[in-house]
């Protein structure tokens, strides 16, 4: 019994991956766990993307896409299962959508030789590509979040935040911990208290850092949670009355599933992005036509248009312009990881190109060197409207605070530098 | 037929007592460990070796230091997740301490470090016996977790708060790190994988095990037949804390590389060694095993055939193996409450009869 289970095994991975010519793009998804109600509707606009250019425009660069997609579940364990299973079918670039797995993967890809995209999230030191070869972080991380909601408290205030009390709502782990070394440097620039609240996976026990919340009654709360830990933050803030518009979230933390359960009540509601929102882009005609009304649509169809689904969008779209740009630098369709490496590493986004993708006005400009994987730091703040139902942008798209940034960025990649024995250069 | 005592004459008392008496197992043994030594590590490939095996013989090491703890001694023990994390977090910070120092020891040393924290929180086991000492090592468990994430020294100040391998050898070749073979990973595991299961079967015979196996079994009698109980609890407590430190410092150092104490290490990770065992057999080395290879192997093997084979979405496919691995779990139970390792020992008896049965 025990012989056939292990030839059935064999049978079944040996199954898993078949070679193809196609161009492999690895999906690493999550619809299960805690964290699937944000999972969902970013792999749902990552896979409609790759659909609509198979299907409009037979592939990229004339190569059909073979999406391979795989369960993590928000897990590390699982997420080296998944890396390293797509990892023989040739996949170009990791996205693995969790700043966990991203850490994971940073000195496997590296060693292997496979970019990984970690947009917006992940170690927000692989701006420094001298250190960083394989890792990007474009358009927008971490730090220039914390940065970009200080500015917006600046602009609230008159540009004074001297005495005002901050309090982070944040995810115990790397991802929820990124930002707190910036929010200390800006509070020392600036002059506001910062006090820490930790909340622990999955995030679904918040209530004694909301009643510290309202025994302290800071100035502003800002979050970075992910998951049902968004949920039940945003709930728990109207549970005390905290005054909405004065709650901002990361990113990560302003999706229509994250507010939609508090109801009414949670209108006013702040959340950063790096990209726009809403439907109203003519690449969305084309998803109709050639997506959603041919029923191909990703998982149930019922995400469209939301703001994850734009940035899962978003993430496919850079994906393939940078795949583009690797076809045209080595003049083959057929590209390898490294080729997909070098496209990454010069990509250039101009608004004549998001425009004729369909997308005007959608995300910021920006070039892709060496020096910088990350972009430049452009992020606007979304507010809820319940009665409407959807983020509506109310601030211009903000640089961070470079100044105090770049410094901690050189820090940091260079103390990985020095931990893990690299030489900084470019390729 | 081929299974049976009769024919394989003893000659001496060492011979009488070791460890596989009837022939055929014997060389079932030697089979296994020359398959696993000698033609494994040249057909083991990167997915294998870090999606199938590393996890299967980490968590063997783990459910067989758990093992002697809950199924030979009888203590109830819910901090499995946090041990482990102590292991690693110690690990992390000998590698990074003595760079120097070759990483078998450090990895033993982990094990060392956790002995002793398992021993502190094992006192409360002589006065608490049963559920109430399973909250005592849940608190273990939440503690532990808690002090790695709040205390910065043990993550080195690092900004994220993770604690990440570096890259380290054993005799030139490297084991730890993004740069490390396939193979050579599975060896080291492979090592201490046997160093366990060797320590803990002979363990487990000699008048150690005997001595746990009496204070589980009924511990007033024990204590009335000479066994020390505080000796034979705390003496279960460190070597179960150290085979599952080990197992925590290989998790961290050779399998992952990089590890989030409240994601890798939490109560789930002590519910699913406590689950491993019961599956696979309490007081039975081979049942740390079977435990370990159902509960590592089948997702990856039901996702392999739902998602490869069939072609069907993820979700589904995910949801379905938590499902069927949960049915599974309930039939075994209900058809063999004492676990793979007894359907195991019914086979064997019913092999030494065969063909002739009575």
């Amino acid at each position: 019994m025990k012989l056939t289970f292990t030839m059935a095994a064999v049978a079944a991975i040996m199954a898993a991956a078949p070679a193809s010519a196609d161009l492999t793009f690895s999906a690493l998804s999550y619809r299960t766990g805690p964290y699937a109600a944000n999972g969902i509707p970013f792999a749902d606009g990552y896979q409609d993307y790759f659909t609509l250019l198979n299907e409009r425009d037979g592939g990229i660069g004339g190569e059909k896409i073979n999406l391979v997609e795989c369960e993590t579940g928000y897990n590390t364990e699982k997420g080296v299962e998944c890396y390293e299973s797509t990892k023989g079918s040739g996949a170009l670039v990791y996205q693995p959508l969790s700043t966990g797995i991203t850490y994971q993967l940073i000195p496997k890809a590296t060693a292997d030789s496979i970019p990984v995209h970690s947009m917006g999230y992940g170690r927000t030191s692989a701006k420094n590509g001298a250190v960083f070869p394989y890792i990007f972080n474009y358009p927008a991380n971490y730090w220039d979040g914390a940065s970009v909601a200080i500015k917006h408290l600046l602009d609230e205030n008159g540009g004074d935040l001297s005495g005002k009390k901050i309090a982070l709502v944040y995810h115990n782990s790397a991802y929820g911990k990124e930002p707190i070394r910036t929010l200390e440097e800006l509070a020392k620039k600036h002059g506001y208290e910062l006090s820490l609240l930790p909340v622990d996976h999955p995030g679904q026990e918040q209530k004694s850092q909301w009643l510290q919340i309202r025994r302290e009654k800071p100035d502003y709360v800002i979050m970075w949670g992910w998951g049902v830990m968004n949920q039940v933050a945003i709930q728990e803030a109207v549970n005390i009355r905290y005054p909405m518009d004065h709650f901002i979230g990361i990113w990560w933390s302003g999706s229509e599933n994250d507010v939609k359960p508090a109801g009414p009540k949670a209108d006013g509601y702040k959340a950063l992005t790096f990209h726009n929102l809403g439907m109203d882009y003519p690449l969305y005609d084309d998803m109709k036509k050639y997506v959603i009304d041919a029923g191909k649509a990703a998982g149930a169809g019922d995400q469209v248009g939301t703001v994850l689904y734009n940035r899962g969008m978003y993430a496919a779209m850079l994906a393939a312009e940078a795949a583009k740009t690797a076809q045209e630098m080595s003049g083959t369709t057929q590209i390898t990881p490294a080729q997909m490496r070098d496209g990454m590493e010069h990509l250039v986004i101009t608004e004549e190109k998001m425009a004729g993708l369909g997308l005007p006005n959608f995300g910021p400009e920006f070039e892709v060197t060496c020096e910088n994987h990350g972009g430049n730091g452009f992020a606007a703040v979304s507010q809820w409207n319940a009665a409407e139902g959807h983020f509506n942008l109310i601030t211009d798209y903000m640089q961070s605070d470079q100044e105090v940034l770049a410094p901690l960025v050189e820090a940091d990649s260079k103390a990985y530098a020095e931990e893990s024995g690299i030489t900084p250069g470019c390729m | 037929m081929f299974y049976r005592e009769a024919g394989d004459f003893k000659t001496t008392y060492v011979d009488d007592n070791q460890t596989f008496p009837i022939k055929f197992d014997r060389y079932r043994y030697y089979a296994v460990l020359f398959v696993a030594l000698a033609i494994v590590p040249f057909l083991v490939n990167d997915y294998w070796a870090n999606a199938v095996l590393l996890p299967f013989l980490i968590y063997a090491i783990a459910a067989i230091g758990l093992n002697i703890l809950v199924g030979y001694c009888g203590q109830l023990s819910l901090g499995t997740g946090g041990f482990m994390a102590v292991g690693a977090y110690a690990c992390y910070k000998l590698m990074t301490a003595f760079p120097e120092v070759n990483i078998v020891i450090h990895v033993v040393l982990a094990g060392g470090v956790t002995a002793c924290v398992g021993v502190l929180f094992g006192l409360p086991s002589l006065r608490i016996k049963g559920f109430y000492l399973a909250v005592a090592t849940l608190a273990a468990q939440f503690f532990l977790v808690w002090l790695f994430n709040k205390v910065p020294w043990f993550y080195n100040h690092s900004a994220s708060g993770q604690i990440s391998a570096p890259e380290r050898s054993v005799f030139g070749i490297v084991v730890t790190g993004a740069n490390a073979d396939a193979w050579a990973k599975y060896m080291i595991c492979l090592v201490f994988v046997f160093g366990a299961a060797w320590l803990a079967r002979n363990l487990t015979r000699g008048s150690v095990g005997r001595r746990w196996m009496a204070i589980r079994d009924m511990d007033i009698a024990a204590e009335i037949i000479g066994v020390n109980p505080l000796k034979a609890k705390l003496t279960a407590f460190a070597v179960s804390s150290f085979f599952v430190g080990v197992a925590g410092a290989l998790f961290f150092s050779v399998y992952l590389g990089a590890v989030e104490v409240g994601e890798v290490f939490g109560i789930q990770k002590s519910f699913l060694v406590l689950f491993m065992i019961i599956i696979g057999g309490l007081g039975s080395i081979f049942g740390s095993f079977a435990g370990a290879a159902f509960i590592v192997l089948l997702p990856v093997f039901l996702k392999n055939v739902l998602v490869g084979g069939f072609g069907w979405a993820t979700d589904l496919a995910a949801h379905l193996e938590i499902m069927i691995l949960g049915g599974l779990i309930v039939v075994f139970l209900i058809a063999e409450p004492h676990g793979l390792a007894q359907l195991w020992r019914v086979a064997k008896e019913k092999l030494r009869l065969w063909p002739f049965p009575h």
